[in-house]
């Protein structure tokens, strides 16, 4: 692991307001009110010490019973000091802003949430279905929907007079 | 003056170069694409909610579905990240192998793509050369698995089963004929004008935009930027290993290519080091309550028969916890997040597929190129759609 702790505190150091936690993985991790969720990942990504100018990875998680419900996860890495912070928030079903303007990778990835488990983002300059047809009923990886999906047993009849 | 008028093209989702069903809607003026949105979805399994309701070992052959081309390496990230949540210790004998597999993964892999890229181009004999090599390359493989594509070798805790016998010969036979063949393929398209001609200042991606566009694997590492998980974030005991990351310098096509031709050779490295290396011990961690015992033993010892029922019916529970690991495949940084909640089913497995990121770098690669330089900027991002549709 290439995490240093010399890069911990500069993190800790500039990174105000947000707890960083060390999680049992070996990387930096942070728990951010929805509020400022925003307005912490233009930090991490614009701020010269720190750029964290690579999106691995972003997604969501649905706790189903909690909440707010849905967790959303950032993972940003910063090719200058060979570092990975995790970065979570929380929110319900209205979604939270876009970062597709920080980090272009988070088109397809804000996509795919939508897509998924049906969180819009906001000012997301195409926010469409990427995987489910466009017509496509409910959001898969939600906890609620059936593994097999909806009417999966019946037959498909193609109406041509609709066609 | 006569009004401007853009042409609406459709390009797939059948068509031969796009590697699968990918369809990319292309806007013209003329020749040159003014802009393009690629559809995906049409090979979307829902993987990711099939893991949720299937206990941690009933996973493991979902993942060599997803790029199928180099199935042992996404058996090991998953297993990688599961045994990260269960915190056991690999012995270094299955590390190694695990590493050498991975790398005759990442060989075929390679071979595969110089061949189907360069039939898109037109060079059809590379193909043939190619898939000869791959070919033995998947004998080999097969020897250990008993599979070509969905190997499943790599488990939870360790390997399957100690290495076949012969299998270091045929290992080492096949890396020793291999640098040769590689020559060949550099006759016949390194310095060839027709490839230089087709490839070279075609599609070029920036430093700045790679990085922003997650773009990594060999696609990033030809814009110049030096990351490679392998040495970033070693895992497996690749740091045991004397290795080097080729870069590419403008990120063209072309630099695409050389970098993955270095690679492979790289990889060799890796694996005659893994065959001189490799230490004698057991495959298998030492952790009866999560590793299957010994096949033979099953059929022996009722002890090892109940161990190996209570595993397999009841499933592992590891501890309440999230785990993150991301491995270099052959295609880039491919990464596993597992959410568990104790229960002997994964509450969450998200998959960090990298042919998904390296694709959405191609609106920005191929604006104001020409609609033949769409097959080999597709080709060249060495996407595979069982990956980015899940």
């Amino acid at each position: 692991m290439s995490d240093n702790s010399e890069f911990l505190k500069i993190l800790s150091g500039k990174a105000a307001g947000i707890k960083i936690v060390p999680t049992p993985p070996g990387e930096p991790s942070a728990m951010v009110d929805k509020g400022s969720i925003r307005e912490t990942l233009d930090h991490l990504r614009y701020d010269r010490d720190l750029s964290f100018n690579m999106l691995v990875d972003l997604f969501a998680v649905d706790y189903m019973g909690e909440e707010p419900r849905f967790e959303i996860v950032y993972i940003l890495r910063s090719t200058k000091n060979n570092a990975r912070i995790v970065v979570k928030t929380r929110t319900g079903d209205e979604g939270i802003e876009t970062a597709s303007d920080l980090w272009p990778a988070a088109d397809f990835l804000e996509r795919e949430i939508y897509d998924m488990f049906g969180l819009p983002f906001a000012n997301h300059p195409d926010l469409r279905r990427i995987y489910t047809p466009d017509d496509f009923e409910g959001h898969p990886l939600r906890k609620e929907f059936p593994l097999e999906g909806k009417d999966f047993d019946k037959p498909f009849v193609v109406d041509l007079e609709k066609e | 003056m006569a009004e401007t008028k853009y042409m609406t093209i459709n390009m797939g989702p059948q068509h031969p170069a796009t590697h699968g069903v990918l369809r990319v809607v292309l806007e013209l003026d003329g020749e040159t694409i003014v802009s393009s949105t690629p559809h995906m979805g049409y090979l979307h399994r829902g993987i990711e909610k099939i893991f949720e309701n299937r206990t941690y070992w009933q996973g493991l052959p979902l993942t060599d579905r997803l790029d199928y081309t180099s199935g042992m390496s996404n058996n090991l990230v998953y297993c990688l990240a599961v045994e990260k949540l269960l915190g056991i210790e690999i012995p270094k004998r299955a590390q190694y192998i695990r590493v050498m597999l991975s790398e005759l993964q990442r060989i075929a892999a390679h071979l595969l793509w110089v061949s189907t890229h360069a039939l898109d181009m037109g060079a059809m004999t590379v193909l043939f050369y190619g898939f000869r090599d791959r070919e033995n390359c998947l004998k080999v493989l097969e020897t250990v698995a008993g599979a070509r594509l969905m190997p499943d070798y790599i488990r939870f805790g360790g390997l399957r089963e100690e290495l076949p016998e012969g299998f270091l010969g045929e290992a080492k036979a096949f890396i020793d004929e291999l640098p040769r063949r590689i020559d060949e393929y550099e006759t016949l398209l390194t310095e060839n004008v027709i490839w230089k001609r087709r490839l070279k200042g075609v599609c070029p991606l920036s430093a700045e935009d790679a990085i922003g566009y997650g773009v990594t694997g060999p696609m990033l590492r030809a814009s110049g930027i030096n990351y490679d998980v392998r040495k970033a974030y070693p895992y497996s005991s690749y740091e045991d290993f004397d290795f080097e990351i080729p870069l590419g310098t403008v990120g063209d096509i072309y630099d695409r290519y050389l970098v993955r031709l270095k690679e492979m050779r790289q990889s060799i490295r890796i694996v005659a080091q893994t065959i001189e290396k490799l230490p004698e011990g057991p495959v298998k961690a030492d952790a009866p309550e999560y590793v299957p015992p010994e096949k033979d033993d099953v059929s022996k010892d009722m002890a090892a028969l109940i161990r190996h029922f209570k595993i397999m019916s009841d499933g592992i529970k590891p501890p309440k916890g999230e785990a993150f690991v991301s491995i270099e495949s052959s295609k880039g940084e491919l990464g596993f997040y597992i959410v568990s909640d104790g229960s002997e089913r994964p509450y969450r497995v998200r998959i960090r597929p990298p042919s998904f990121l390296n694709l959405g770098s191609i609106s920005k690669m191929i604006k104001g190129s020409l609609v033949a330089d769409v097959v080999a900027a597709i080709g060249s991002a060495d996407i595979v759609l069982g990956e980015i549709d899940k």
